[in-house]
């Protein structure tokens, strides 16, 4: 059996159709003997694709070999899993899999790890739970299993932001593989691991990419990494390819650059060809970067260019593209329009030609000031003739938008109408040229752009004869190689074209009228019709535009109105389709018992995806948003005018070509115009290697002009891309820079106008905040004079809080660090009685004693106002003296401050101060929301951001959803909306207005807890202090 | 990502070929056929990567035996190029000088190698004991 399985494998290889082995194949994987079930299980990978109905068959005999005693079988068993599996079926192995990240032996554990990315792959929502052990297989003990991990983060860390904290641990490995650290056995030709490095150096560039402080980390590894690599072996120049491109990923230092700049230096000049396109290929990853550094290789450039070997050629174009700009684009567009035309593959044509296409239409409309003086007909001339090449070579490959974005252009012109007629006449002039020649081997596209471009503008050029145009369309219309849709191009531009012959057009339009074609059966009529009627003709607009992009309204945001009242009506909100396979896969994975009686689905797996789904809910309604804008934008299809006509710049066209390029402050290019230098070989012929040699560096000069240092800057091609980095390695990182800005002005209003916030903090957990914590808040003190005996004096802060600082000179200092004393705090609550008027009425808190001192004693209170928080302090004086002024300063001690800072950079400036209050003081800041029930479910679908879980119940009383909301409601300001046989809800607001919604239901002895808001991390505290006060309950 | 590797002959007949992203049975041969005529037309002093259809080719020959891997444009051509020598010297210590024949005859063995060493299109070990290590074990209880 094994061997006829074989056989089967080859006659697939061989590509004939096998499906009947399929089903033995399975077989075999589940009778076998080992080898046969080795065997079994190959055929399968080898046959079935992951979506295969027979792997249902399979799922059995994974689980039964993975609880096998026998390693070898568990062992192929993981194998497999890792590379097919059905999706469905995850739950049902993944216990097991997960079981085997323990293993005694290295080789399961690291097939274990290999499966659980299989299915992260497949299906990342159902392994988020156990990312905690993907850690611990990074940590592992063994090389491998380490490195199979590595495959994992890879993934995960395309979204690097949550997994920084681990790049000290990627930098150890890095060291300790480096370091030799590794068994022998682990060498490739006495590299240690040279895989695993490339895997880690690729993790690395992605966490330091734009991060100043992770990449610092990193530097001396790299350092390393750079050194170590000088054996020479291939594999080692891979590792330092690797290395380069993740010097110039992470945040520059100037010194690493210089060794990485020197070693693509030593790729590009090894005469070994596979270093030389490695090279290149750093070298195009580079110049993005930094474009000087083309210029340092120029010559080696300009050979690559000439190089007779097709891939060498096709990467130095792809390099050369990186560094165009205005001044280099005409040479190295004739370059890659050389190089098409000596190419047959058809992805690289379309690849090319759309680059082509891309850097004649960027370039012509930004003409830097200088080439003012040059003539427009030159411009015009190449950009027409450039584009002509552009369609005759690229043709019906070319996609739809290069000739659109072409005619657009020629359509809508420029400020200046006279440029504009200008480039039309000569787009006319040129295609009437190519039309009196052959036209049979044209490609359709080109030929409909030269229809329409005759039949738009033909009338500008008065030399010619309109009947000189008309024939040579109608001439166009008899071949036979033209296509019917071509024909109809042809025929609206005969349409277009004023008074044509009429005889001509009539003998046309009669035989056309019975065409097959019903589209060019209506064109001729119309045509007949006009040319019969010259009434009609007055009517015609001069000048129909064709190209147009029209709008789409793609968020469907006029259909919002619908869906909502179609929910408030009771349907069931939309779902996106693969959101409606995922829960129709989650059903059925739960629905196979039989599979899983041995292991229990897991719980947690399904949550989540539970958990996923609401969120999805609210997409429409987050559009909405900006529908009215998108509406109006949408009524009025129109062209987009205004981005071209800005780019149609008035000034400046390009230079001649190489002869009279611009004179280039290049030392090592010899400029020379071109006749002197034909002049001077008349005179004495020199031997021929050295004109090349000039040919070539003028070459170069015409290439890498504008890269050069002193040169005027490149006008559009490189201004795009990042300055280099190394003029701005002095200076910090922009972004870091920007951002330490924004901190530190976020900080300094935060400082100025948040004094509240700092006092409140105080305020409300004076027993909380041991003096030993840290405190770098050290804010601005508030102070107030008091005057007259025993005078409590309220102090109202606001948010306009002053911040100076008023200090007696024998001032009493009280420090609330004595409440460390732990007195019972004496509840006064007279003194609320002396409250100014317009605070009296307002809801407060107890007053608590915050400290007290012979002479002084210090409470406050707080005041729940609508739209802040108020808080009042009660000084008052214990002795029978006056005491004449009175200093209180507040110093914010607060434990949660790293956690605020972190947090805070992730956030906008103006939530600064929300987070600060949700961090610590989450119960003072929030008002009850009061709301109806329909309310409260209308804002329940439009809100994002839920978290899910559940809370303890207070089950003393006898209603326990009742007691347990009350509790809360207490405790936390919130309010009761409404509550339904076992369900309650609640909802809150922030003081800045948003609001949070709770829904909890009652779930045997616990209550599960259901929180919704806009604000991401608004649910998580509330339900935080939620578990807080029922927890003191 | 490595897409697919195979091994054709001079004569353009496959002897092993592994697709790590689905391709349809029909099509496989059409490629293999562009893809060894793609390599056979290049010269010793050209370097050993092609550009194919939207993805590369990294080849290297032995004898007249051509392993050819289709790679995405992100991965490192030149780590590929030595991936491939790894697995030469793996198959070379299993069979001691392996052969086209050896691969012809044993094709269930090159691919449980290949499965060690390639999964789902990433490189997933190299070290040539580990890799071996599971077949060897196999044949051992198949011996018994």
């Amino acid at each position: 059996m094994r061997e006829i399985m074989v056989r089967a494998m080859y006659c697939e290889m061989l590509g004939y159709d096998a499906s009947f082995t399929y089903i033995h194949a399975i077989k075999l994987a589940q009778q076998g003997g080992v080898l046969e079930k080795r065997v079994g299980y190959l055929a399968v990978s080898l046959f079935l694709n992951e979506g295969h109905e027979l792997l249902l068959l399979l799922v059995n005999t994974v689980l039964k070999d993975l609880q096998s005693t026998n390693l070898i079988e568990v062992c192929m068993a993981l194998t497999v899993v890792a590379q097919v599996f059905p999706k469905d079926m995850i739950p049902a192995v993944l216990p097991l899999v997960e079981d085997k990240l323990s293993h005694p032996k290295e080789i399961i554990r690291r097939k274990a790890v290999l499966a659980l990315y299989k299915f992260y792959l497949i299906a990342p929502n159902q392994v988020q739970h156990i990312h905690a052990k993907f850690c611990k297989a990074l940590s592992d003990k063994d090389p491998g299993v380490m490195a199979s991990s590595l495959h994992i983060y890879l993934q995960l860390i395309r979204s690097p932001d949550s997994y920084k904290d681990l790049t000290g641990s990627f930098v150890t490995i890095l060291k300790q593989v480096l370091g030799g650290k590794l068994p022998v056995d682990f060498n490739y030709h006495s590299v240690p691991a040279p895989w695993l490095q490339i895997q880690l150096l690729r993790i690395l560039s992605l966490l330091g990419k734009e991060d100043q402080s992770t990449s610092e980390l990193m530097y001396e590894v790299l350092d390393e990494s750079l050194r170590r690599a000088e054996m020479n072996h291939n594999i080692t120049y891979a590792i330092l390819y690797e290395c380069v491109k993740a010097v110039y990923t992470i945040h520059p230092k100037a010194e690493l650059l210089e060794k990485a700049a020197r070693c693509i230096g030593n790729f590009v000049l090894s005469p070994k060809i596979n270093l030389k396109y490695l090279g290149l290929k750093a070298l195009t990853y580079v110049v993005q970067h930094d474009a000087k550094l083309a210029l340092q290789h120029q010559m080696t450039i300009i050979e690559c260019l000439d190089h007779s070997d097709f891939t060498i050629k096709r990467e130095t174009l792809e390099l050369l593209f990186r560094i165009t700009n205005a001044q280099n684009v005409t040479v190295i567009v004739e370059k890659m329009l050389d190089f098409l035309r000596s190419c047959n593959d058809e992805h690289t044509i379309i690849h090319l030609i759309g680059k082509v296409a891309e850097l004649a239409e960027k370039y012509p409309f930004n003409k830097p000031e200088f080439m003012n003086t040059l003539l427009p007909m030159k411009y015009n001339s190449w950009f027409i003739q450039t584009m002509n090449d552009v369609f005759s070579i690229g043709g019906d490959l070319l996609q739809q938008d290069d000739p659109n974005n072409f005619l657009r252009l020629l359509a809508e012109g420029s400020e200046s109408k006279e440029e504009d007629d200008q480039l039309r006449l000569y787009a006319v002039e040129s295609y009437l040229t190519v039309l009196k020649g052959h036209t049979s081997h044209l490609p359709q596209c080109f030929l409909q752009v030269m229809s329409w471009v005759l039949g738009e503008y033909a009338h500008l050029q008065e030399s010619v004869d309109r009947r000189e145009v008309i024939r040579l369309l109608t001439q166009l219309l008899d071949q036979r190689s033209v296509s019917s849709e071509t024909r109809v191009w042809i025929l609206s531009a005969l349409t277009k074209i004023p008074e044509g012959q009429t005889d001509l057009i009539l003998d046309l339009a009669e035989s056309l009228s019975s065409s097959q074609d019903t589209v060019l059966r209506q064109q001729a009529q119309e045509l007949r019709h006009l040319s019969q009627d010259s009434q009609l003709r007055e009517f015609k607009p001069v000048a129909v535009v064709c190209v147009f992009s029209s709008q789409v309204d793609s968020s469907l945001s006029f259909l919002d109105g619908f869906v909502s009242e179609a929910l408030a009506a009771g349907a069931a909100p939309y779902k996106p389709p693969h959101q409606r396979q995922e829960e129709l896969c989650e059903d059925r994975a739960l629905n196979l018992e039989p599979y899983s009686f041995s292991l229990p689905v897991s719980l947690s797996s399904c949550s989540i995806t539970d958990r996923q789904s609401p969120t999805l809910l609210s997409v429409s309604s987050g559009l909405s948003g900006n529908s009215a804008e998108l509406s109006q934008k949408a009524g009025s299809s129109t062209l987009i005018l205004e981005g071209v006509k800005r780019v149609w710049g008035k000034d400046g066209y390009l230079p001649q070509k190489e002869a009279t390029a611009p004179p280039v402050d290049e030392p090592s290019a010899a400029v020379q115009p071109a006749s002197q230098q034909e002049a001077a070989e008349r005179i004495e012929p020199r031997p021929e290697p050295s004109t090349q040699n000039q040919d070539k560096q003028q070459l170069a000069s015409s290439l890498f002009v504008g890269l050069g240092v002193g040169s005027s800057v490149s006008l559009l091609g490189k201004s795009e891309a990042p300055p280099p980095r190394f003029r701005k390695k002095p200076r910090p990182h922009e972004s870091s820079s920007s951002s330490g800005t924004s901190k530190r002005s976020s900080d300094s209003s935060s400082r100025s106008s948040r004094n509240t916030t700092d006092s409140f903090l105080y305020g409300s957990f004076p027993e909380e905040e041991p003096a030993t914590s840290i405190s770098t808040f050290d804010h601005t003190p508030k102070s107030t004079t008091a005057n007259g005996l025993s005078q409590n004096k309220d102090t109202k802060e606001d948010r306009h809080a002053n911040t100076s600082q008023i200090l007696g000179g024998d001032m009493v200092i009280v420090r609330p660090s004595t409440i460390q004393d732990k007195h019972p705090p004496s509840v006064s609550s007279d003194l609320t009685a002396l409250l100014p008027a317009d605070l009296k009425d307002l809801p407060h808190s107890d007053v608590i004693s915050l400290t007290s001192d012979p002479s002084l004693s210090l409470s406050s209170c707080r005041l729940f106002r609508d739209e802040a928080l108020l808080l009042v302090i009660f000084i008052s004086n214990c002795t029978e003296t006056v005491i004449k002024d009175v200093a209180v300063q507040l110093t914010l001690k607060h434990k949660h401050q790293q956690m605020t800072l972190k947090n805070f950079f992730l956030l906008q400036v103006f939530e600064f101060m929300r987070l600060i209050l949700m961090n610590s003081i989450l119960s003072v800041t929030h008002r009850p929301l009061v709301v109806t029930t329909e309310e409260y479910g209308k804002l329940w679908l439009s809100l994002s951001h839920d978290v899910k879980q559940n809370l303890k119940l207070l089950t003393d009383a006898g209603d326990p959803l009742r007691t347990t909301l009350n509790a809360l409601k207490d405790a936390l300001q919130l309010h009761v909306v409404d509550i339904i046989g076992s369900e309650g809800i609640v909802a809150c607001r922030l003081l800045s207005g948003a609001p949070c919604l709770l829904h909890c239901r009652v779930n045997g002895a616990a209550l599960a807890m259901w929180l919704r808001s806009p604000h991401p991390a608004l649910p998580d505290f509330i339900l935080y202090h939620c578990q807080r006060a029922l927890a003191h309950h | 990502m490595i897409k697919f590797l195979l091994m054709v002959n001079k004569q353009g007949q496959t002897r092993l070929s592994r697709y790590y992203e689905q391709v349809e049975l029909g099509k496989r041969a059409s490629l293999e056929a562009d893809v060894v005529r793609g390599c056979l037309a290049r010269r010793k002093e050209e370097c050993s990567f092609v550009e194919f259809k939207d993805y590369k080719l990294v080849y290297r020959q032995y004898a007249a035996l051509f392993i050819v891997v289709g790679i995405t444009e992100n991965e490192n051509e030149l780590s590929i190029y030595e991936l491939v020598h790894n697995f030469v010297e793996v198959l070379d210590k299993y069979f001691s000088r392996v052969s086209e024949l050896d691969i012809m005859f044993s094709l269930d063995k090159v691919h449980i190698i290949l499965d060690e060493m390639i999964l789902n299109g990433h490189i997933v070990e190299t070290n040539k004991t580990r890799i071996l290590a599971p077949l060897l074990a196999l044949d051992k209880m198949a011996e018994s």
